[in-house]
């Protein structure tokens, strides 16, 4: 079995292979293709997005996507719900001496797949490789830039009296699926990360209406982080319906047996929108249309109470405070 | 029939509410004795909810909260060594001990494994035969008797190099010492599911017969908890001292005789050390002989003198249920989650911890 050596990171000859025979391979366009130092770009924009995001992920591979596509999905996220049209993406990999070639071919393969399901194009890139033990198999880094759309104003401090919040589907997927795999509890179901490019999404939500307030991706932290996070930038209070949370019962099954609570678990694949009430069933009759967007719901609304906090009304009609994620998630004892 | 959804139905909780609303004016104060239901209760705002002449108190049943810091530290001791592997369960890594909790050793290059259940250390032990691997073993009957099973598998399979450092503690007794005290003056429980499932509703008898105080065994979800509410309500006001089981689905009247037979086989009943309560007469479990081959302070030869926790902190009148977490001086101020001080803060069940989420 080929394995990535410490001289596929020397910068010799062996990397040009491994470069040639795995990245270009797949990632192959006409920018990246020119090999430059740096990518040369020629853009015709007023406003840009740029950003940046590092995955490390325990399994590599799991139900629903690998580390390759998180790390695409990811940047390209954070793009479009920023209410911009991602357009490159630089990827960095930091891979561990000994690790699979074939793995390896498996990720780059995912990441090149879901850059032209997202329509874009990664322009530059770089490669490490790392002794036994330094890395856990493989990180990668990616950068994205991408161009704000004329009009659009999204901002986590826009969200207002009268918004109400729309998810495009079930949460807490992604992250009951890599806590499943990685501890192997033997749950039997349907448990599959959610992890998708929402750029599609976030176009179609913007075509119907494009005074959108705030769209804010709600990967780490769980739609509780999010949600605490507008709340506080906006400066509003936020209520949310706890029987109107779509939750797969899979993840509320597991969810319960581990002592977490699914508004705090990671998704991968999930945005939530602040849109007034008046543009709001137009908003999520687009999703719906949208494959990623046909169990996007309404969950809650920005209320006139003082103050910056996040409420759940429960199923029993008593409210209760959803405060900001702290600290790891650790599963309870009984 | 789903898993949960049919007992966190809004319809079934509301005729449940309209029962407790026309139920009896008199004060009634009730303790839920387990963490998980005292989480739970905050997770759904049921005291919004509850008449205003129902009062709940949290009790001690929260497995981190009640072990003592002496313990803690003797942990972090061990975790120091190079040739330990420590392995808990998640809830205890944060536990501050006098100069550091398991997280902050971990951090700093202790081998310390985060386990979902004792039976992961039989692996961890077959992998790392040059390694000492101590499982914390805290918790109530409802980790005790995986504990026995552990130790009993490591023996089946000739494993030399996994000891357990116990602190595991029974239920009835501490109750016993609550329904005794004055000041509480309670007038029922709510029972706690998981240790019911294991040592059965007949267990709480006692407090019918000595004391003349009733109890409900009942579940986690809101529909179980209103349930488990009304019936109490309706035998206090009766003044029907029985105990009830609305946990059917899990609890059996003589509970787990398999698991109970493990802990038997395994432990003996000796008096324990609860934090902030102090000693509880027959209140722990202890390997007995056949089974001090696995007990780590044996194994280590070590000894440790017990204490309780860090000054200021009110945890002990808190897991008494005598004061509410907003009464203590600390709470929200020196101690938050990011920063605990008293261990009712760190523990995912801990009455501080909810309160400091959930309370509006």
């Amino acid at each position: 079995m080929s394995t990535i050596t410490l001289s596929h990171g020397s910068g010799g000859t062996q990397t040009n292979q491994l470069i040639n025979d795995v990245f270009f391979k797949y990632f192959s366009n006409d920018i990246l293709n020119q090999m430059n130092d740096a990518a040369h770009l020629a853009i015709d924009f007023k406003k840009l997005a740029f950003t940046t995001d590092s995955f490390v992920v325990n399994p590599l591979f799991f139900k629903g996507g690998n580390i390759g596509k998180l790390a695409v999905c990811g940047t390209v996220n954070d793009l479009a719900v920023s209410g911009a049209k991602p357009l490159y993406l630089t990827c960095a990999f930091i891979i561990e001496e000994g690790f699979a070639m074939d793995d390896l071919k498996i990720i780059v393969k995912t990441m090149a797949e879901e850059a032209e399901n997202s329509g874009v194009k990664i322009v530059a890139g770089d490669t490490k490789v790392v002794e036994k033990g330094n890395v856990d198999g493989v990180y990668i880094n990616t950068s994205g830039i991408g161009v704000i759309y004329e009009n659009v104003n999204i901002n986590c401090a826009n969200a207002k009296l009268g918004d109400v919040i729309i998810v495009n589907g079930t949460i807490g997927d992604h992250g009951m699926t890599i806590l499943c795999e990685r501890n192997n509890f033997g749950f039997e179901g349907d448990l599959s990360s959610d992890c998708a490019s929402l750029n599609t999404l976030v176009d179609c939500m913007l075509e119907v209406y494009d005074g959108i307030h705030v769209i804010r991706d709600a990967t780490r932290g769980g739609i509780a982080a999010v949600l605490n996070e507008i709340s506080d930038f906006s400066n509003v209070t936020i209520a949310i319906e706890e029987n109107l949370l779509p939750i797969k019962e899979e993840v509320k099954g597991a969810a319960e047996m581990l002592g977490f609570d699914p508004l705090y678990i990671a998704n991968e694949g999930k945005l939530c929108a602040f849109v007034p009430e008046a543009q709001a069933e137009q908003v999520l009759f687009a999703m719906r249309t949208h494959p990623l967007g046909t169990n996007a719901s309404i969950i809650g609304r920005v209320t006139d109470e003082l103050g910056k906090k996040v409420y759940l009304n429960t199923v029993v009609g008593g409210k209760r405070l959803v405060d900001m994620p702290s600290g790891i998630l650790l599963p309870r004892i009984c | 029939m789903k898993f949960v959804d049919e007992f966190r139905s809004s319809d079934y909780s509301k005729l449940l509410l309209e029962t407790l609303q026309n139920s009896s004016r008199d004060k009634i104060n009730i303790m839920e004795v387990c963490g998980t239901h005292t989480m739970a209760i905050f997770r759904y705002g049921i005291r919004d909810v509850l008449p205003g002449n129902v009062k709940l108190i949290s009790g001690p049943g929260c497995p981190v909260c009640v072990t003592p810091q002496s313990y803690i530290d003797t942990a972090l001791d061990l975790s120091s060594r190079e040739d330990v592997i420590i392995a808990t369960f998640g809830d205890m890594m944060k536990v501050p001990g006098r100069k550091s909790s398991l997280l902050k050793k971990k951090a700093e290059g202790s081998d310390i494994r985060l386990v979902y259940s004792p039976m992961d250390c039989l692996t961890l032990a077959a992998d790392n035969p040059s390694k000492q691997i101590i499982f914390l073993a805290v918790g109530f009957e409802t980790t005790a008797p995986m504990t026995a099973v552990t130790a009993i598998e490591a023996r089946n399979n000739s494993l030399s190099n996994l000891f357990f450092f116990t602190a595991h503690k029974i239920v009835p007794p501490v109750m016993e010492a609550l329904v005794t005290d004055k000041e509480l003056n309670l007038d029922g429980f709510l029972l706690p599911g998981h240790v019911s499932a294991i040592i059965g509703s007949k267990a709480y008898e006692f407090l019918s017969e000595d004391f003349k105080i009733p109890g409900v065994v009942t579940g986690f979800e809101p529909v179980d908890i209103l349930q488990g509410l009304s019936t109490l309500i309706s035998l206090i006001s009766k003044k029907d001292y029985s105990i009830a089981n609305d946990y059917k689905r899990i609890v059996r009247t003589s509970g787990n005789s398999e698991a109970k037979e493990y802990m038997n086989k395994a432990f003996n009943v000796v008096d324990s050390n609860w934090r902030g309560i102090g000693k509880v007469p027959k209140s722990g479990l202890e390997f007995n002989r056949d089974f001090e081959e696995f007990d780590a302070l044996k194994h280590f030869e070590i000894s440790y003198e017990e204490y309780d926790g860090s000054s200021g902190c009110r945890c002990g009148e808190i897991l008494k249920g005598k004061i509410n977490p907003t009464q203590c001086p600390l709470f929200k101020q020196a101690c938050t989650p990011e920063n605990p001080i008293g261990s009712c803060m760190v523990s995912s069940e801990g009455t501080c911890a909810a309160y400091f989420r959930y309370y509006k």
